[in-house]
């Protein structure tokens, strides 16, 4: 079908598994984190409390933001495959942009919100 | 030609995977976009978050904590087929994650009142 | 007394084509296939269809039922049809020649793609093989050995219909069967056939064909060794 090898196409379907597995433990923190932020409503101030100068906090988003900027691209490329006729290098080209997207304003987003804390 | 064979319940799990999948990778670039506006000099982060607490937004986060958990639920189901031994409860696996989703989505909205 | 008739949509024509609709007398106990001969040959001689052995073992018969595919010959009339009616259709996925018969070559040619055959070293001056049939690897065989290739399960699955170099669950449950055949000596080159996108990658777990096999086979399952073994075979780079 394409020239992508074997190799590569088992490399990817790993890859996403393996980032599955990262995530699956980002999103259970994530998720009870979620539920306990937003009890009373969501605030700026505690969000920012929480992650700003917390090196934890920091170390934690980018292991998020660095798995999911490879596990859903690579999702995202098997749909596009599946449900257009979109040849296969421009699938590619737009699922790297998109991946570089979530990366940037992934780890702007992380380092931006722990800087606020750090004095 | 009716799609009469897709009515079965590993079928939906898949739709609601793949549904899930792409509701959340559409939101997600704006969500680390709202996230950065902390950078900006203005009150811009701090004003998108109060405003995110009306009960139309809590409803829509309500349905994105639902599609996580779905997303997370019938993942995890995945990998246990395709790395474990073959079980034969299979479907109530799917059932078991349909639950848990919901469950979850229902103790954040409850959370957020 | 006048007889129940069942309302019966036929597709007619090949990829372009139009329903065409028949009025069968109702029977106790009637197949699917006994509907569809009544019409070729009591009604419409025109009407092309496949069928042979007509007591499940053959796999000719099998067409698309009110959305699904099946063996008429094991499919009775009262437990499918809806509001006394039924709507009949070629196999999904594979090219119509005409009414409700297929061509069925891509189907094999797949098969023989995955490398779906048996492949020995021995000659008939050795002795036999002592294959234990409780052992792990003969009982994952022989779970899957009962294929007939009635192409139900290459029908109704979505990746079959979605990715047309997509080998299906067919082809593939058979190349794990010998893949857990101690005597077949190609193992590799038949993990490196169903590898990728085009092999066992592109299974999404949908499980039609599992829910579809009238001999309760499981592609699925099988599909999932072959990801686990093709997965090994390449980090160990014994395939490329």
């Amino acid at each position: 079908m394409t020239t992508s090898s074997l190799r590569t196409e088992t490399y990817l379907w790993l890859a996403q598994r393996i980032s599955a597995m990262v995530l699956a433990v980002c999103v259970v923190v994530h998720l009870a984190t979620m539920i306990v932020a937003v009890q009373g409503g969501l605030s700026a101030e505690e969000i920012i409390a929480r992650v700003g100068g917390n090196k934890l906090w920091l170390v934690f988003y980018l292991v998020f933001v660095v798995s999911v900027s490879v596990h859903a691209p690579i999702g995202l490329k098997t749909i596009l495959r599946e449900m257009t006729s979109l040849p296969t290098r421009r699938i590619e080209l737009l699922v790297t942009v998109f991946a570089l997207l979530v990366l940037v304003l992934g780890v702007r987003a992380a380092f931006g919100l722990y800087g606020l804390g750090v004095s | 030609m009716s799609h009469a064979h897709r009515n079965h319940p590993t079928y939906w799990a898949f739709l609601i995977h793949r549904i899930s999948g792409l509701g959340l990778a559409a939101f997600l670039p704006l969500h680390l976009y709202v996230l950065g506006l902390v950078l900006a000099e203005s009150s811009a982060f701090a004003d998108f978050i109060s405003w995110s607490n009306t009960p139309v937004l809590k409803a829509l986060e309500t349905g994105l904590v639902v599609f996580l958990a779905a997303h997370l639920t019938g993942g995890l189901r995945l990998l246990a087929l395709e790395f474990l031994d073959w079980r034969s409860w299979q479907k109530t696996l799917v059932a078991a994650s349909a639950g848990i989703s919901l469950c979850t989505g229902l103790v954040f909205l409850l959370n957020a009142y | 007394m006048g007889a129940e008739q069942i309302n019966v949509s036929i597709w007619r024509g090949g990829e372009e084509g139009a329903y065409q609709a028949y009025q069968v007398p109702r029977l106790e106990s009637q197949t699917v296939l006994d509907v569809v001969t009544y019409i070729q040959r009591e009604l419409d001689p025109s009407l092309s269809y496949r069928f042979a052995c007509r007591v499940g073992v053959c796999g000719s018969c099998a067409m698309t039922v009110n959305g699904k595919a099946r063996w008429t010959c094991r499919t009775h009339v009262s437990r499918v049809a809806v509001n006394g009616s039924l709507t009949l259709n070629p196999l999904r996925n594979l090219p119509v020649v005409k009414d409700l018969v297929v061509d069925m070559e891509v189907f094999f040619d797949k098969w023989e793609k995955a490398l779906g055959s048996f492949v020995g070293d021995k000659t008939r001056d050795e002795a036999l093989a002592a294959v234990s049939p409780s052992e792990p690897k003969r009982k994952e065989a022989s779970a899957g050995i009962e294929c007939i290739g009635c192409g139900i399960c290459y029908a109704t699955c979505d990746v079959v219909d979605w990715n047309k170099d997509y080998l299906g669950p067919a082809a593939m449950n058979r190349s794990w069967t010998l893949i857990n055949d101690e005597r077949d000596v190609a193992r590799l080159p038949r993990l490196a056939a169903i590898s990728g996108d085009d092999g066992c990658l592109g299974c999404h777990s949908q499980q039609g064909c599992v829910e579809r096999c009238p001999k309760s086979l499981n592609p699925t399952g099988a599909i999932a060794g072959l990801k686990r073994e093709s997965m090994k075979a390449v980090l160990k780079g014994e395939i490329t």
